[in-house]
Parts: structure tokens; sequence; C-alpha cells
């Protein structure tokens, strides 16, 4: 990786194009893009990228797609959820392949990132898609060296509408890896003998799961609109610091 | 859809802020012109919108940022903010 | 930005094909009904709305919603274009001539002038030229496809300027204002037109 500000080159952030070196389904409706950009500067756990897709008749359309790859990963990796009735993310999921061009333009973001040095604890809640950049934060602490790690207990909750749309679900279950307690919340079907949480993400649960106000845990909230205002109202209600809870909203355009 | 299931942070903003303004903004601190509350940039409402990018006080509604892309020109209305302190660094100490 | 493209290998708009005279340039026409909004949706009691016209010299008359409904309804079926390039044909609504109210209007004293500026529920407005929402061409729309018009689409009403680009048309209206001198509105003092007819493609200013 080349840092531009090192060679000093401007911040100015331009349109970039990435080459597809690699994808692979993560669900049914989810796909990883593993994207060798030349010039990427670096980013941090949390940020997102811009994607401007052009067809030859001049006709254009972007959307932002959060990263999934920690910092310290050499490659830029995104995960798509396909929203059928878009136009993007068909096109990501379903007609994009390994050698392809895409134009991306980032890293974006300077509010909704996490560092392990900032510390902890960390408490981090997802809805659906809403787990990317989480994952990223939750891989950029596993591989954080251990005395900065240690006093920084990670605690995921995660709602999705089944178990297999469970986006990481190797990766979360072997605890090893990321280093954190995870619970499962499933709003749909939960396969027999099911042990996780089976309804949406409550007061009980949020209270269950993250840590008490007193410990002064910083949150990050990630999913759709309406789980992500739920959420965030609940955590006050419990009593967090709003200034120590940071949300992100994802639309419904696909 | 109501208006309100389809909003959302300043963060998504964040690339278009950028053709703007030279330092990442979406952590700086915004103070609303209209009720006077301070938040970080990254807080703020952001109603997308294909005419353009309207980024509202979570306080009190007010348009604190509009911006569009016209052929040739970028405009941005920042009328709505008052104040704003922009970190020189992605982690300055004064970050909570 | 002045970049070049990059041209995305087999990505297609989704556009359905144009129907021959009827989509304006650099149109396309969808069968949804896009909610496109620049902030929340307002929710004003009934009881509590009321709309106004404003004259140029302060004088203004005021209509609370039931003293609106009591005026003649007409049910326009119109194509309606957005700037955001799609177009919607044959809507259906129901709602008053803005010919009505203002003739109420100026009966009641209010002073005529070339320019009116719709104004909002949420603080929106947009600025079209007086002869742009007279004769026929305009309504306060209370009613959409035979029911009363959904919040999302700018209930309990909105301005309907259907030969205008449909920005135009505000959603949540509470009153006109007229003015000697044209004066941009919301979107309008962010570069687009001061009048936007969708068949001489006027999106930005400086359009012809």
């Amino acid at each position: 990786m080349t840092d531009l500000r090192a060679v000093g080159a401007p911040p100015r952030l331009e349109w970039l194009v990435s080459t597809v070196a690699k994808v692979h389904n993560e669900t049914r409706r989810a796909r990883t893009l593993v994207l060798d950009v030349p010039l990427w500067p670096g980013h941090r756990a949390g940020q997102h990228v811009d994607v401007r897709l052009v067809a030859e008749d001049g006709y254009q359309a972007q959307r932002s797609y959060s990263i999934a790859s920690p910092p310290e990963s050499p490659s830029l990796e995104l995960t798509v959820e396909r929203l059928d009735d878009g136009e993007v993310s068909p096109y990501l999921c379903d007609v994009l392949r390994v050698g392809d061009g895409l134009e991306i333009r980032g890293p974006i973001g300077g509010y909704f990132v996490w560092d392990v040095a900032q510390g902890g604890p960390l408490f981090l809640v997802a809805g659906g898609s809403g787990i990317v950049p989480l994952m990223a934060m939750m891989r950029h602490y596993a591989a954080a060296p251990n005395e900065l790690r240690a006093d920084v207990p990670v605690r995921l909750l995660y709602s999705a509408r089944t178990l297999d749309d469970v986006i990481y679900r190797d990766e979360l279950e072997m605890g090893s890896r990321v280093d954190a307690r995870v619970s499962l919340a499933l709003t749909r079907d939960a396969p027999a003998g099911w042990g996780g949480y089976r309804r949406r993400i409550d007061r009980a649960m949020l209270e269950e799961v993250g840590w008490p106000p007193n410990e002064s845990p910083r949150v990050f909230v990630c999913g759709p609109t309406p789980l992500v205002e739920s959420v965030a109202n609940l955590l006050v209600e419990i009593g967090h610091v709003p200034s120590r809870i940071r949300t992100e909203r994802f639309g419904p355009t696909g | 859809m109501q208006t309100e299931e389809m909003r959302l942070d300043g963060n998504a903003a964040g690339g278009m802020l950028r053709e703007v303004f030279a330092l990442e903004v979406t952590a700086a601190l915004a103070r609303c012109a209209g009720c006077g509350s301070v938040a970080p940039m990254g807080t703020l409402l952001e109603y997308g919108h294909g005419m353009g990018v309207v980024l509202r006080c979570p306080t009190c509604d007010t348009a604190v940022v509009r911006m569009t892309h016209t052929p040739g020109w970028v405009r941005l209305d920042a009328s709505g903010i008052a104040f704003l302190m922009i970190p020189e660094t992605p982690t300055p100490a004064a970050q909570v | 930005m002045a970049d070049t493209p990059f041209i995305a290998r087999g990505f297609h708009s989704r556009r359905a094909p144009a129907t021959p005279g009827r989509l304006p340039p650099g149109q396309y026409e969808t069968r949804d009904f896009p909610v496109l909004s620049a902030g929340p949706t307002p929710r004003t009691p009934l009881a509590k709305w009321d709309f106004t016209i404003k004259g140029v010299d302060d004088r203004s008359v005021r209509w609370s919603w039931d003293e609106l409904r009591a005026f003649p309804h007409e049910t326009p079926n119109v194509d309606i274009h957005c700037v955001t390039k799609w177009s919607k044909f044959d809507t259906s609504w129901e709602g008053i001539s803005v010919d009505t109210l203002l003739n109420a209007a100026l009966a009641a004293g209010v002073q005529d002038a070339p320019y009116v500026m719709a104004f909002s529920d949420g603080g929106y407005t947009t600025n079209l030229p007086l002869a742009d929402v007279t004769g026929g061409k305009a309504w306060i729309a209370f009613g959409y496809d035979s029911a009363p018009l959904p919040p999302e689409h700018g209930g309990p009403a909105r301005l309907l300027v259907p030969h205008l680009y449909f920005w135009k048309s505000a959603k949540w209206v509470r009153g006109l204002q007229l003015l000697r001198e044209d004066r941009p509105g919301f979107w309008e003092q962010l570069g687009y037109h001061d009048r936007g007819d969708p068949w001489r493609e006027q999106r930005y200013q400086g359009d012809p």
C-alpha cells in the first residue's frame, strides 16, 4: 500500500478504477467483492466507499458500501447485499466478475470509525447487512497487538432474518478468530433447538447483551434506518450517553 | 414508504462533502444556525434526494447543509452552520 | 468532476422503452410513484392546517381545511415529470384549481403580482411565474387515485403543476406568496431552473 499523504499528493478524493480480484457468496443474498485498488491510501474500520456505475449511454448510478476488510488487510473488501428491485446491488452481486473494473472513491467517513487505541468496552449492534462495517472493526480488533486488546472487550448483537441470512457466519461462530462475544437474534425462522434470541432487538436484549451504562461502552449501531433509530432510542432510555452511541443508517436504495 | 425511513446519517454524504472540503468533515462539530445545538456532521440526518443532498439538524430539522451538482458546478449552501470545528487528524485528543 | 468515467461492463439502466411523443427529452417512464423528499414528513393536524394566499402588500386571505374543501373540486388526469428523469403517465388527482383560489383572494383585496412562491410545512419553497399556476394549469391537490393524498406524496395537500418539473409541485403546501420580482426557492437557490419546463429541458439555471 502506498500512503498518498506520505508522498505529498493532495488528499483530494478521486474516482479510482479497482479490479475485482475475487468474489465469494456470503449468503444467498450477500456477496463479498475483493478489490485490488491502485494507490489505495488505506482506511479505518467503519469507513465506506462510493461506487459509481456508468452505462455506455452515459446513465450513472452511485451508491455507498461499507468496507468489510480491516485496515491491516492488503486488499479492499466490500460485502454487498442484493436488493432485488435495486439497480446497483444486483449488478454487483450477479453481473460483476473477477477481472472486471469497478469505479470507487474513498475511503469516506471520519465519524463512524473505531480504532483499538480508542479503547472500549466495545458494543456493536448490527441489523442485516449493517454487520459489514462492524465486521471491519472486529477484524481490526482481532489483528491488534495483545497489549492494546487487553482492556477492550468486544460484544456483538446481530439481528438477521434467518440463520442463512447471517453474513460471515463461519467467522462469527469461530469466536477465537473474531474474539468477541457474539449474540444472534433471528427475527423470522430459527432452526430447531436454536439457543439464541428469536425476536427483534428490544430493550431487555440490549440490557442482557450490552454493558451497563456505568461501564461507559462505546456503542456502534448499523443497519436499516428503523432498526438503528429504535436501538439508539432504547440505548438512551437505558441510560447510555448519546455521545457514546454512533449510528450508521443503511438506506433502502439498492 | 415514509420519508423518515429513507433518512441516513451525515456520514453517507461524506463522499460528496469531500468534493468541497479538503478535510474529512463527518467528524467535524457543527453548530446549527437554527437552534444552536452542536453535533458532529456525521450525526446530521441526510435526506438523500435525486436533486441534491440535504443534511438536517437532528434536534430541530433545520436544513444545515444543502448541496447539488449541476453541469459544471458543485453548489453548497451551508448557511445552516453557524460554526464548524474540523479535526486536523483522524483521532484528535478531544474526540469523545 | 472532469474525469472520464469508466464504463461498467454489462451495466444498463433499467428504464422502460419510451412512448413516442409523450416523454419530454431525457425522461424515462416509470410505473412506480417514487418518493423524493428533502426532509421529514410534516404532520400538521387538519384542525390546525390552513392555506394562505399572501399579496405583495402583506394583505392575505386564509382558509381552514374545511373552508378550502368547500370550493369546487376538479379531477385532473395528467402526466408528471420529475427532474430526476422519471415520468409517470395518467396520474389522477382531486383538487381545487389555483384560479379559483386566486380569484377569491383578489376579490378579497389581495394585490396581484407576476410571480409566486409556494411555501410548505417543513420550510420548503419553490418559485413560479404566476402565469404557470393560472389558466387551468395548476391545482391544490388533496386526493390521489381516488383516495386522500398520502403524507409521503405531500398530503394533506400539495401544489400540482404538471406541465412543469415536479419539484415545482410543492408537497405539504401551506400557501402562495405573490411576488413583484422572481426570487429563487429551495432548489432554485442551488442551481435549479426558475421555471422548469420539461419540454424545453429547463433543469438548471442557465438552461434556455
